[in-house]
Protein backbone atom coordinates (compact mmCIF):
# COMPACT_ATOMS: atom_id res chain seq x y z
CA UNK A 1 0.00 0.00 0.00
CA UNK A 2 1.21 3.74 -0.67
CA UNK A 3 0.53 5.80 1.96
CA UNK A 4 2.17 8.25 0.46
CA UNK A 5 -0.09 8.83 -1.77
CA UNK A 6 -3.20 10.27 0.20
CA UNK A 7 -0.36 12.93 1.79
CA UNK A 8 -2.05 16.32 0.29
CA UNK A 9 0.88 17.86 -1.94
CA UNK A 10 1.73 20.89 -1.01
CA UNK A 11 2.12 23.28 -3.99
CA UNK A 12 5.34 24.81 -2.47
CA UNK A 13 8.21 25.90 -4.88
CA UNK A 14 10.11 23.51 -4.35
CA UNK A 15 12.12 22.19 -6.80
CA UNK A 16 11.68 18.43 -8.26
CA UNK A 17 14.31 16.15 -7.64
CA UNK A 18 13.81 17.57 -3.12
CA UNK A 19 10.11 16.80 -3.53
CA UNK A 20 11.23 13.44 -4.75
CA UNK A 21 13.64 13.15 -1.97
CA UNK A 22 11.44 14.12 0.50
CA UNK A 23 8.68 11.55 -0.73
CA UNK A 24 11.35 8.57 -0.70
CA UNK A 25 12.36 9.84 2.65
CA UNK A 26 8.70 9.90 3.99
CA UNK A 27 7.62 6.31 2.10
CA UNK A 28 10.87 5.04 4.08
CA UNK A 29 9.99 6.44 7.30
CA UNK A 30 6.48 5.38 7.24
CA UNK A 31 7.64 1.64 6.08
CA UNK A 32 9.84 1.22 9.20
CA UNK A 33 7.31 2.52 11.45
CA UNK A 34 4.77 -0.01 9.78
CA UNK A 35 7.67 -3.03 9.52
CA UNK A 36 8.39 -2.35 13.76
CA UNK A 37 5.00 -2.00 14.52
CA UNK A 38 3.98 -5.14 12.66
CA UNK A 39 6.97 -7.14 14.26
CA UNK A 40 5.70 -5.99 17.69
CA UNK A 41 2.26 -7.22 17.19
CA UNK A 42 3.46 -10.42 15.06
CA UNK A 43 6.93 -11.70 17.33
CA UNK A 44 5.02 -12.55 20.66
CA UNK A 45 2.71 -14.64 18.81
CA UNK A 46 5.26 -16.13 16.71
CA UNK A 47 6.86 -17.25 19.95
CA UNK A 48 4.22 -19.36 21.20
CA UNK A 49 4.47 -21.33 18.33
CA UNK A 50 8.37 -21.65 18.24
CA UNK A 51 8.61 -22.05 22.24
CA UNK A 52 6.97 -25.51 21.90
CA UNK A 53 7.44 -28.59 19.87
CA UNK A 54 4.25 -30.12 17.54
CA UNK A 55 4.69 -33.67 19.96
CA UNK A 56 4.27 -31.28 23.02
CA UNK A 57 1.53 -29.60 22.12
CA UNK A 58 -0.58 -32.69 21.15
CA UNK A 59 0.65 -34.27 24.08
CA UNK A 60 -0.95 -31.29 26.16
CA UNK A 61 -4.27 -31.49 24.42
CA UNK A 62 -4.81 -34.84 26.46
CA UNK A 63 -4.37 -32.94 29.93
CA UNK A 64 -7.41 -32.81 31.89
CA UNK A 65 -7.03 -29.52 32.85
CA UNK A 66 -6.69 -27.86 28.90
CA UNK A 67 -9.53 -30.58 28.37
CA UNK A 68 -11.79 -28.79 31.00
CA UNK A 69 -10.75 -25.24 30.37
CA UNK A 70 -11.43 -25.86 26.58
CA UNK A 71 -14.86 -27.17 27.25
CA UNK A 72 -15.97 -24.87 29.48
CA UNK A 73 -14.75 -22.04 28.09
CA UNK A 74 -16.54 -23.10 24.30
CA UNK A 75 -19.58 -23.93 26.48
CA UNK A 76 -19.86 -21.15 28.46
CA UNK A 77 -19.22 -18.65 25.73
CA UNK A 78 -21.68 -20.35 23.69
CA UNK A 79 -24.65 -19.88 26.04
CA UNK A 80 -23.87 -16.10 26.93
CA UNK A 81 -23.32 -15.34 23.16
CA UNK A 82 -26.79 -16.79 23.34
CA UNK A 83 -28.12 -14.77 26.08
CA UNK A 84 -26.79 -11.59 24.77
CA UNK A 85 -28.17 -12.04 21.30
CA UNK A 86 -31.49 -12.86 22.63
CA UNK A 87 -31.75 -9.76 24.64
CA UNK A 88 -29.46 -7.29 22.56
CA UNK A 89 -31.55 -7.90 19.18
CA UNK A 90 -34.89 -6.23 20.43
CA UNK A 91 -33.13 -3.56 22.28
CA UNK A 92 -30.36 -2.93 19.32
CA UNK A 93 -33.48 -2.55 16.79
CA UNK A 94 -35.54 -0.83 18.85
CA UNK A 95 -32.70 1.38 19.74
CA UNK A 96 -32.09 1.83 16.27
CA UNK A 97 -35.93 2.79 15.13
CA UNK A 98 -37.56 4.19 17.65
CA UNK A 99 -37.03 8.03 19.02
CA UNK A 100 -38.18 7.69 23.09
CA UNK A 101 -37.22 9.38 25.99
CA UNK A 102 -33.89 8.13 27.68
CA UNK A 103 -32.51 6.54 24.90
CA UNK A 104 -29.24 8.06 24.81
CA UNK A 105 -29.02 7.26 27.97
CA UNK A 106 -29.72 3.74 27.38
CA UNK A 107 -27.04 3.62 24.65
CA UNK A 108 -24.70 4.65 26.94
CA UNK A 109 -25.55 2.31 29.70
CA UNK A 110 -24.93 -0.45 27.34
CA UNK A 111 -22.17 0.64 26.09
CA UNK A 112 -20.82 1.22 29.93
CA UNK A 113 -19.10 -2.74 30.09
CA UNK A 114 -16.81 -1.75 27.07
CA UNK A 115 -14.78 0.99 28.84
CA UNK A 116 -15.39 -0.22 31.88
CA UNK A 117 -12.09 -1.73 33.72
CA UNK A 118 -13.17 -5.95 34.25
CA UNK A 119 -12.13 -5.63 37.56
CA UNK A 120 -14.72 -2.99 38.32
CA UNK A 121 -17.00 -5.43 36.70
CA UNK A 122 -15.93 -8.33 38.88
CA UNK A 123 -16.40 -6.66 41.79
CA UNK A 124 -19.24 -4.88 40.92
CA UNK A 125 -20.87 -8.39 39.60
CA UNK A 126 -19.96 -9.90 42.95
CA UNK A 127 -21.24 -6.90 45.33
CA UNK A 128 -24.70 -7.29 42.79
CA UNK A 129 -25.19 -11.51 42.63
CA UNK A 130 -22.30 -12.25 45.71
CA UNK A 131 -24.03 -14.21 49.01
CA UNK A 132 -24.14 -10.48 50.58
CA UNK A 133 -24.65 -8.85 47.36
CA UNK A 134 -27.86 -6.72 46.60
CA UNK A 135 -29.74 -9.09 44.88
CA UNK A 136 -27.88 -11.90 46.05
CA UNK A 137 -28.53 -11.98 49.85
CA UNK A 138 -32.68 -12.51 48.52
CA UNK A 139 -31.70 -15.46 46.63
CA UNK A 140 -29.24 -16.73 49.04
CA UNK A 141 -32.51 -17.13 51.19
CA UNK A 142 -33.55 -19.76 48.52
CA UNK A 143 -30.38 -21.07 48.32
CA UNK A 144 -29.47 -19.94 45.18
CA UNK A 145 -26.19 -18.95 45.12
CA UNK A 146 -24.54 -17.49 41.89
CA UNK A 147 -20.86 -16.38 43.10
CA UNK A 148 -18.44 -19.16 42.45
CA UNK A 149 -20.69 -21.04 40.32
CA UNK A 150 -20.72 -21.50 36.36
CA UNK A 151 -23.37 -19.40 36.19
CA UNK A 152 -21.22 -16.76 37.40
CA UNK A 153 -18.52 -16.99 34.41
CA UNK A 154 -21.71 -16.88 31.96
CA UNK A 155 -22.56 -13.64 33.90
CA UNK A 156 -19.56 -12.42 33.88
CA UNK A 157 -18.98 -13.04 29.95
CA UNK A 158 -22.45 -11.38 29.43
CA UNK A 159 -21.57 -8.12 30.89
CA UNK A 160 -18.49 -7.70 29.11
CA UNK A 161 -19.31 -9.40 25.66
CA UNK A 162 -22.95 -7.35 25.34
CA UNK A 163 -22.04 -3.54 24.07
CA UNK A 164 -19.96 -5.97 21.09
CA UNK A 165 -22.90 -7.27 19.68
CA UNK A 166 -25.69 -4.54 20.89
CA UNK A 167 -23.33 -1.81 18.80
CA UNK A 168 -22.95 -3.69 15.73
CA UNK A 169 -26.51 -4.84 15.71
CA UNK A 170 -28.17 -1.34 16.42
CA UNK A 171 -25.39 -0.21 13.89
CA UNK A 172 -26.66 -2.90 11.07
CA UNK A 173 -30.31 -2.41 11.45
CA UNK A 174 -29.61 1.50 11.14
CA UNK A 175 -28.65 0.27 7.07
CA UNK A 176 -31.45 -1.01 6.30
CA UNK A 177 -33.54 1.30 4.25
CA UNK A 178 -37.09 2.10 6.12
CA UNK A 179 -38.56 1.58 2.84
CA UNK A 180 -38.34 -2.44 2.53
CA UNK A 181 -40.23 -1.75 6.00
CA UNK A 182 -42.57 0.45 5.04
CA UNK A 183 -43.46 -1.66 1.93
CA UNK A 184 -43.77 -4.48 4.11
CA UNK A 185 -46.36 -3.30 6.36
CA UNK A 186 -48.47 -1.81 3.25
CA UNK A 187 -48.58 -5.63 2.01
CA UNK A 188 -50.08 -6.40 5.19
CA UNK A 189 -46.77 -7.37 7.50
CA UNK A 190 -47.28 -6.60 11.12
CA UNK A 191 -44.44 -5.10 13.16
CA UNK A 192 -43.04 -8.13 14.28
CA UNK A 193 -43.30 -10.11 11.02
CA UNK A 194 -41.52 -6.91 9.49
CA UNK A 195 -39.18 -7.61 11.84
CA UNK A 196 -38.31 -11.39 11.10
CA UNK A 197 -38.86 -11.47 7.35
CA UNK A 198 -37.19 -8.32 6.27
CA UNK A 199 -35.45 -6.23 8.80
CA UNK A 200 -32.86 -9.05 10.45
CA UNK A 201 -32.81 -11.21 7.29
CA UNK A 202 -31.51 -7.94 5.70
CA UNK A 203 -29.20 -6.82 8.44
CA UNK A 204 -28.25 -10.92 9.06
CA UNK A 205 -23.88 -10.47 8.02
CA UNK A 206 -23.82 -7.98 10.89
CA UNK A 207 -25.59 -9.27 13.31
CA UNK A 208 -23.73 -12.62 12.79
CA UNK A 209 -20.77 -11.03 12.80
CA UNK A 210 -21.64 -9.07 16.00
CA UNK A 211 -22.44 -12.40 17.73
CA UNK A 212 -18.64 -13.93 16.32
CA UNK A 213 -17.68 -10.50 17.86
CA UNK A 214 -19.16 -11.05 21.09
CA UNK A 215 -18.39 -14.51 21.73
CA UNK A 216 -14.65 -14.07 21.10
CA UNK A 217 -14.74 -11.68 23.90
CA UNK A 218 -16.80 -13.74 26.01
CA UNK A 219 -14.17 -16.25 25.31
CA UNK A 220 -10.87 -13.85 26.42
CA UNK A 221 -13.11 -12.82 29.61
CA UNK A 222 -10.70 -13.11 32.67
CA UNK A 223 -10.86 -10.44 34.83
CA UNK A 224 -14.31 -10.17 36.06
CA UNK A 225 -14.56 -14.33 35.81
CA UNK A 226 -11.85 -14.81 38.34
CA UNK A 227 -13.01 -11.74 40.90
CA UNK A 228 -16.69 -12.89 40.53
CA UNK A 229 -16.49 -16.61 39.57
CA UNK A 230 -13.46 -18.05 40.98
CA UNK A 231 -10.93 -20.06 39.55
CA UNK A 232 -12.31 -23.64 40.38
CA UNK A 233 -11.18 -26.25 37.16
CA UNK A 234 -14.19 -27.60 35.27
CA UNK A 235 -17.02 -25.61 37.12
CA UNK A 236 -14.84 -21.64 36.64
CA UNK A 237 -12.18 -22.06 34.84
CA UNK A 238 -11.91 -20.96 31.62
CA UNK A 239 -8.98 -21.23 29.11
CA UNK A 240 -7.89 -17.72 29.93
CA UNK A 241 -7.65 -18.61 34.15
CA UNK A 242 -5.86 -21.79 32.81
CA UNK A 243 -3.16 -19.88 31.36
CA UNK A 244 -2.58 -17.97 33.97
CA UNK A 245 -2.68 -21.23 36.92
CA UNK A 246 -0.83 -23.67 34.75
CA UNK A 247 1.51 -21.14 33.37
CA UNK A 248 3.17 -21.14 37.13
CA UNK A 249 3.93 -24.84 36.49
CA UNK A 250 2.99 -26.78 33.16
CA UNK A 251 4.67 -24.18 30.65
CA UNK A 252 3.21 -26.07 27.68
CA UNK A 253 -0.55 -26.34 29.07
CA UNK A 254 -0.21 -22.67 28.64
CA UNK A 255 1.25 -22.07 25.60
CA UNK A 256 -0.87 -24.76 24.47
CA UNK A 257 -3.97 -23.21 25.53
CA UNK A 258 -2.48 -20.05 24.00
CA UNK A 259 -2.14 -21.26 20.79
CA UNK A 260 -5.91 -22.85 20.92
CA UNK A 261 -6.87 -19.32 21.66
CA UNK A 262 -4.96 -17.59 18.36
CA UNK A 263 -6.22 -20.11 15.91
CA UNK A 264 -9.61 -18.87 17.28
CA UNK A 265 -9.04 -15.48 16.96
CA UNK A 266 -7.66 -15.86 13.51
CA UNK A 267 -11.09 -17.58 12.74
CA UNK A 268 -13.13 -14.77 14.67
CA UNK A 269 -11.60 -12.22 12.25
CA UNK A 270 -11.67 -14.34 9.24
CA UNK A 271 -15.03 -15.10 9.59
CA UNK A 272 -16.00 -11.32 10.43
CA UNK A 273 -14.03 -9.77 7.92
CA UNK A 274 -15.97 -12.48 5.45
CA UNK A 275 -19.54 -11.83 6.85
CA UNK A 276 -18.86 -7.82 6.16
CA UNK A 277 -17.78 -8.79 2.74
CA UNK A 278 -13.76 -7.40 3.13
CA UNK A 279 -10.54 -9.36 1.97
CA UNK A 280 -8.47 -10.45 5.06
CA UNK B 1 -64.39 5.47 -3.53
CA UNK B 2 -62.03 7.12 -1.42
CA UNK B 3 -61.90 10.31 0.21
CA UNK B 4 -58.69 12.20 1.42
CA UNK B 5 -58.78 15.13 4.17
CA UNK B 6 -55.37 15.47 5.96
CA UNK B 7 -53.19 18.06 7.23
CA UNK B 8 -49.82 17.48 8.39
CA UNK B 9 -47.24 19.90 9.74
CA UNK B 10 -44.14 19.05 7.26
CA UNK B 11 -40.60 20.85 7.58
CA UNK B 12 -41.24 23.52 5.00
CA UNK B 13 -44.81 24.13 4.75
CA UNK B 14 -48.30 22.49 6.32
CA UNK B 15 -49.47 19.85 4.34
CA UNK B 16 -53.61 20.50 3.58
CA UNK B 17 -55.33 18.22 1.08
CA UNK B 18 -58.48 17.38 -0.32
CA UNK B 19 -59.15 15.01 -2.64
CA UNK B 20 -61.01 11.63 -3.36
CA UNK B 21 -60.58 8.81 -6.11
CA UNK B 22 -64.15 7.36 -7.68
CA UNK B 23 -64.78 3.65 -8.58
CA UNK B 24 -61.97 2.53 -11.62
CA UNK B 25 -61.08 6.20 -11.55
CA UNK B 26 -57.22 6.96 -12.03
CA UNK B 27 -56.32 10.45 -10.49
CA UNK B 28 -52.66 11.54 -11.39
CA UNK B 29 -50.75 14.07 -8.73
CA UNK B 30 -48.07 16.74 -10.56
CA UNK B 31 -46.19 19.39 -9.10
CA UNK B 32 -42.60 20.32 -7.93
CA UNK B 33 -40.22 18.48 -6.21
CA UNK B 34 -41.10 18.34 -2.40
CA UNK B 35 -44.68 19.90 -3.22
CA UNK B 36 -46.26 16.87 -0.97
CA UNK B 37 -47.33 14.23 -3.62
CA UNK B 38 -45.48 11.14 -1.89
CA UNK B 39 -46.33 12.66 1.21
CA UNK B 40 -50.34 12.18 0.14
CA UNK B 41 -49.65 8.75 -0.33
CA UNK B 42 -47.78 7.86 2.35
CA UNK B 43 -50.82 9.36 4.33
CA UNK B 44 -53.02 7.30 2.66
CA UNK B 45 -51.10 3.89 2.81
CA UNK B 46 -50.74 5.07 6.48
CA UNK B 47 -46.82 4.89 7.00
CA UNK B 48 -47.24 8.42 7.97
CA UNK B 49 -50.17 9.53 10.12
CA UNK B 50 -52.02 13.01 9.64
CA UNK B 51 -52.06 15.96 12.38
CA UNK B 52 -55.87 15.73 11.64
CA UNK B 53 -57.84 14.86 9.23
CA UNK B 54 -60.13 11.69 7.51
CA UNK B 55 -59.96 9.10 5.27
CA UNK B 56 -61.90 6.93 3.75
CA UNK B 57 -61.82 4.25 1.79
CA UNK B 58 -65.13 2.55 0.26
CA UNK B 59 -67.03 1.82 3.47
CA UNK B 60 -64.34 1.75 5.59
CA UNK B 61 -63.30 4.41 7.59
CA UNK B 62 -59.09 4.43 7.31
CA UNK B 63 -58.50 7.14 9.65
CA UNK B 64 -60.44 10.04 11.65
CA UNK B 65 -58.86 12.25 14.01
CA UNK B 66 -62.27 13.19 15.32
CA UNK B 67 -63.52 9.40 15.82
CA UNK B 68 -59.80 8.25 17.20
CA UNK B 69 -59.43 6.15 14.25
CA UNK B 70 -56.17 4.76 12.77
CA UNK B 71 -55.95 1.60 10.81
CA UNK B 72 -52.50 0.69 10.89
CA UNK B 73 -50.52 0.06 6.98
CA UNK B 74 -50.75 -3.76 7.33
CA UNK B 75 -54.77 -3.52 7.42
CA UNK B 76 -55.51 -1.07 4.89
CA UNK B 77 -55.61 -3.20 1.85
CA UNK B 78 -53.75 -0.68 -0.25
CA UNK B 79 -51.21 -1.31 -3.19
CA UNK B 80 -48.25 1.05 -2.62
CA UNK B 81 -45.64 1.12 -5.33
CA UNK B 82 -42.90 3.32 -4.47
CA UNK B 83 -40.61 5.25 -6.76
CA UNK B 84 -37.55 2.99 -5.95
CA UNK B 85 -40.40 -0.16 -5.70
CA UNK B 86 -38.58 -1.50 -3.01
CA UNK B 87 -38.02 -4.75 -3.98
CA UNK B 88 -36.90 -7.12 -1.24
CA UNK B 89 -33.29 -7.75 -2.14
CA UNK B 90 -32.92 -10.91 -0.01
CA UNK B 91 -35.89 -12.68 -1.90
CA UNK B 92 -36.64 -14.09 -5.31
CA UNK B 93 -39.15 -12.66 -7.52
CA UNK B 94 -42.09 -15.44 -6.87
CA UNK B 95 -40.74 -14.43 -3.04
CA UNK B 96 -41.60 -11.00 -3.44
CA UNK B 97 -44.98 -11.41 -5.20
CA UNK B 98 -45.54 -14.04 -2.23
CA UNK B 99 -45.03 -12.15 0.64
CA UNK B 100 -48.16 -9.87 1.00
CA UNK B 101 -50.16 -13.73 0.84
CA UNK B 102 -47.25 -15.37 3.44
CA UNK B 103 -48.57 -12.37 5.84
CA UNK B 104 -51.93 -13.01 5.25
CA UNK B 105 -51.48 -16.67 6.45
CA UNK B 106 -52.86 -17.91 3.15
CA UNK B 107 -52.60 -21.35 2.61
CA UNK B 108 -49.29 -22.65 0.87
CA UNK B 109 -50.78 -24.31 -2.14
CA UNK B 110 -52.97 -21.32 -2.50
CA UNK B 111 -49.82 -18.65 -2.06
CA UNK B 112 -48.22 -20.56 -5.11
CA UNK B 113 -51.05 -20.99 -7.29
CA UNK B 114 -51.95 -17.63 -7.45
CA UNK B 115 -48.33 -16.22 -7.47
CA UNK B 116 -48.15 -18.41 -10.88
CA UNK B 117 -51.06 -16.95 -12.17
CA UNK B 118 -50.14 -13.65 -11.76
CA UNK B 119 -46.59 -14.10 -12.67
CA UNK B 120 -47.59 -15.25 -15.88
CA UNK B 121 -50.06 -12.44 -16.39
CA UNK B 122 -47.18 -9.77 -16.01
CA UNK B 123 -45.05 -11.70 -18.20
CA UNK B 124 -42.53 -12.40 -15.16
CA UNK B 125 -43.03 -16.56 -15.31
CA UNK B 126 -39.55 -17.31 -16.64
CA UNK B 127 -37.97 -14.80 -13.40
CA UNK B 128 -39.84 -16.42 -11.12
CA UNK B 129 -36.67 -18.07 -9.42
CA UNK B 130 -34.56 -15.26 -10.25
CA UNK B 131 -33.30 -12.96 -7.57
CA UNK B 132 -34.62 -8.90 -8.20
CA UNK B 133 -31.05 -7.57 -7.95
CA UNK B 134 -30.57 -8.87 -11.19
CA UNK B 135 -34.02 -7.17 -12.57
CA UNK B 136 -34.32 -4.59 -15.31
CA UNK B 137 -35.89 -1.46 -14.78
CA UNK B 138 -38.98 -2.41 -16.25
CA UNK B 139 -39.17 -5.72 -14.82
CA UNK B 140 -38.80 -4.65 -11.51
CA UNK B 141 -41.68 -2.41 -12.17
CA UNK B 142 -43.81 -5.01 -13.02
CA UNK B 143 -42.79 -7.50 -9.80
CA UNK B 144 -43.86 -4.42 -8.04
CA UNK B 145 -47.16 -4.31 -9.73
CA UNK B 146 -47.19 -7.68 -9.39
CA UNK B 147 -46.68 -8.04 -5.76
CA UNK B 148 -49.65 -5.58 -4.90
CA UNK B 149 -51.87 -6.90 -7.35
CA UNK B 150 -51.94 -10.33 -5.77
CA UNK B 151 -53.65 -8.76 -2.82
CA UNK B 152 -56.60 -7.66 -5.10
CA UNK B 153 -56.05 -3.92 -3.24
CA UNK B 154 -58.56 -1.10 -3.06
CA UNK B 155 -56.57 1.39 -4.17
CA UNK B 156 -53.34 1.54 -5.69
CA UNK B 157 -51.06 4.10 -5.16
CA UNK B 158 -48.05 4.91 -7.65
CA UNK B 159 -45.29 6.79 -6.84
CA UNK B 160 -43.41 7.81 -9.99
CA UNK B 161 -44.23 4.35 -11.90
CA UNK B 162 -41.67 4.64 -14.73
CA UNK B 163 -39.06 6.86 -13.33
CA UNK B 164 -36.76 3.65 -12.91
CA UNK B 165 -37.37 2.61 -16.01
CA UNK B 166 -35.11 2.75 -19.01
CA UNK B 167 -36.44 5.99 -21.05
CA UNK B 168 -36.83 4.07 -24.56
CA UNK B 169 -38.68 1.71 -22.78
CA UNK B 170 -41.02 3.94 -21.25
CA UNK B 171 -43.31 4.49 -23.39
CA UNK B 172 -44.35 1.01 -24.07
CA UNK B 173 -43.97 0.37 -20.13
CA UNK B 174 -46.60 3.22 -19.53
CA UNK B 175 -49.13 1.70 -22.14
CA UNK B 176 -48.97 -1.77 -20.25
CA UNK B 177 -49.43 -0.21 -17.25
CA UNK B 178 -52.36 1.99 -18.33
CA UNK B 179 -54.20 -1.50 -20.14
CA UNK B 180 -53.31 -3.44 -16.88
CA UNK B 181 -54.80 -0.37 -14.87
CA UNK B 182 -58.08 -0.56 -16.65
CA UNK B 183 -58.43 -4.04 -16.37
CA UNK B 184 -57.97 -4.89 -13.21
CA UNK B 185 -60.66 -1.07 -12.46
CA UNK B 186 -59.14 -1.02 -9.76
CA UNK B 187 -59.07 2.88 -8.64
CA UNK B 188 -55.48 4.71 -8.64
CA UNK B 189 -53.02 7.70 -8.03
CA UNK B 190 -50.28 8.20 -9.83
CA UNK B 191 -47.28 10.67 -8.91
CA UNK B 192 -45.81 12.09 -12.05
CA UNK B 193 -42.70 14.52 -12.88
CA UNK B 194 -43.68 13.04 -16.50
CA UNK B 195 -46.43 14.68 -18.92
CA UNK B 196 -46.36 11.72 -21.05
CA UNK B 197 -47.09 9.85 -17.48
CA UNK B 198 -50.16 12.02 -16.68
CA UNK B 199 -52.28 12.40 -20.16
CA UNK B 200 -51.79 8.50 -20.30
CA UNK B 201 -52.67 7.34 -17.08
CA UNK B 202 -55.27 10.26 -15.86
CA UNK B 203 -58.78 10.47 -15.78
CA UNK B 204 -58.41 13.68 -13.41
CA UNK B 205 -55.33 15.69 -13.28
CA UNK B 206 -54.58 17.19 -9.19
CA UNK B 207 -51.68 20.12 -9.06
CA UNK B 208 -50.23 20.07 -5.40
CA UNK B 209 -48.32 23.26 -4.96
CA UNK B 210 -46.67 23.19 -1.06
CA UNK B 211 -48.95 20.96 0.24
CA UNK B 212 -52.15 22.45 -1.36
CA UNK B 213 -54.26 21.62 -4.40
CA UNK B 214 -54.12 23.94 -6.40
CA UNK B 215 -55.77 22.74 -9.61
CA UNK B 216 -57.96 20.11 -10.27
CA UNK B 217 -59.82 18.66 -13.37
CA UNK B 218 -60.04 17.08 -16.55
CA UNK B 219 -56.04 16.68 -18.06
CA UNK B 220 -57.05 19.20 -20.48
CA UNK B 221 -58.58 21.61 -18.22
CA UNK B 222 -55.48 21.47 -15.78
CA UNK B 223 -53.07 21.47 -18.57
CA UNK B 224 -54.81 24.18 -19.87
CA UNK B 225 -53.97 26.77 -17.23
CA UNK B 226 -50.94 28.53 -19.11
CA UNK B 227 -50.77 31.50 -16.46
CA UNK B 228 -49.22 28.77 -13.86
CA UNK B 229 -45.27 28.92 -14.22
CA UNK B 230 -44.89 24.92 -12.83
CA UNK B 231 -47.77 23.70 -15.65
CA UNK B 232 -46.27 25.92 -18.11
CA UNK B 233 -42.71 24.53 -17.72
CA UNK B 234 -44.52 20.75 -17.08
CA UNK B 235 -45.68 20.98 -20.98
CA UNK B 236 -42.84 23.16 -22.29
CA UNK B 237 -40.60 20.09 -20.96
CA UNK B 238 -41.92 17.65 -22.61
CA UNK B 239 -41.13 16.75 -26.68
CA UNK B 240 -43.21 14.18 -27.36
CA UNK B 241 -46.80 15.41 -25.26
CA UNK B 242 -48.97 14.76 -28.10
CA UNK B 243 -50.84 17.41 -26.81
CA UNK B 244 -49.42 20.94 -27.77
CA UNK B 245 -47.90 21.94 -31.14
CA UNK B 246 -44.29 20.47 -30.90
CA UNK B 247 -41.26 22.88 -31.15
CA UNK B 248 -37.64 22.59 -30.99
CA UNK B 249 -36.17 22.24 -27.52
CA UNK B 250 -33.22 24.45 -26.81
CA UNK B 251 -30.20 23.35 -25.23
CA UNK B 252 -30.80 24.06 -21.13
CA UNK B 253 -33.27 26.00 -20.88
CA UNK B 254 -35.80 23.03 -21.06
CA UNK B 255 -37.51 23.75 -17.64
CA UNK B 256 -37.84 27.60 -18.65
CA UNK B 257 -41.47 28.77 -19.06
CA UNK B 258 -40.18 30.59 -22.35
CA UNK B 259 -39.18 27.85 -23.74
CA UNK B 260 -42.48 26.38 -24.70
CA UNK B 261 -43.93 27.15 -27.77
CA UNK B 262 -47.27 30.11 -27.86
Amino acid sequence: MDLTRSLPEHGAPVSGSRTRFGRAALTLLIAVLLAIFLLFVTLPVASLFLRISPEAFLRSLAEPVVLDALSLSLATATVSTAIVVLFGTPLALVNARRDYPGRALVDTLTDLPIVLPPAVAGIALLMAFGRRGVVGQYLDQFGISIAFTTVAVILAQVFVASPFYIRQARASFEAVDRLYEDAARTLGASPATVAFRVTIPLAWGGLVSGAILSFARALGEFGATIMFAGNFQGRTQTMPLAIYTTMQGDLDAAISLAIILVAISFAVIASVKIMTRRSL
Amino acid sequence: MLSFSAVRHLRDFILDVTLSVGRGETLVLIGENGAGKSTVLNLISGILTPDAGEIALGERTLFSSEEGIDVPAENRRIGHLFQSYALFPHMTVAENVAFGLRCRKVPRPEIAFSVTNQLRAMNLADLSDVNVARLSGGQRQRVALARALVLDPDILLLDEPLAAVDMRAQGAMRKELRDRIRSTGIPCIVVTHNLGDALELADRLCLLEEGNVVAEGAPEEVLGMQDNGFIASFAGSEPHNGFMPRAPITGHSRRLPDSRPL
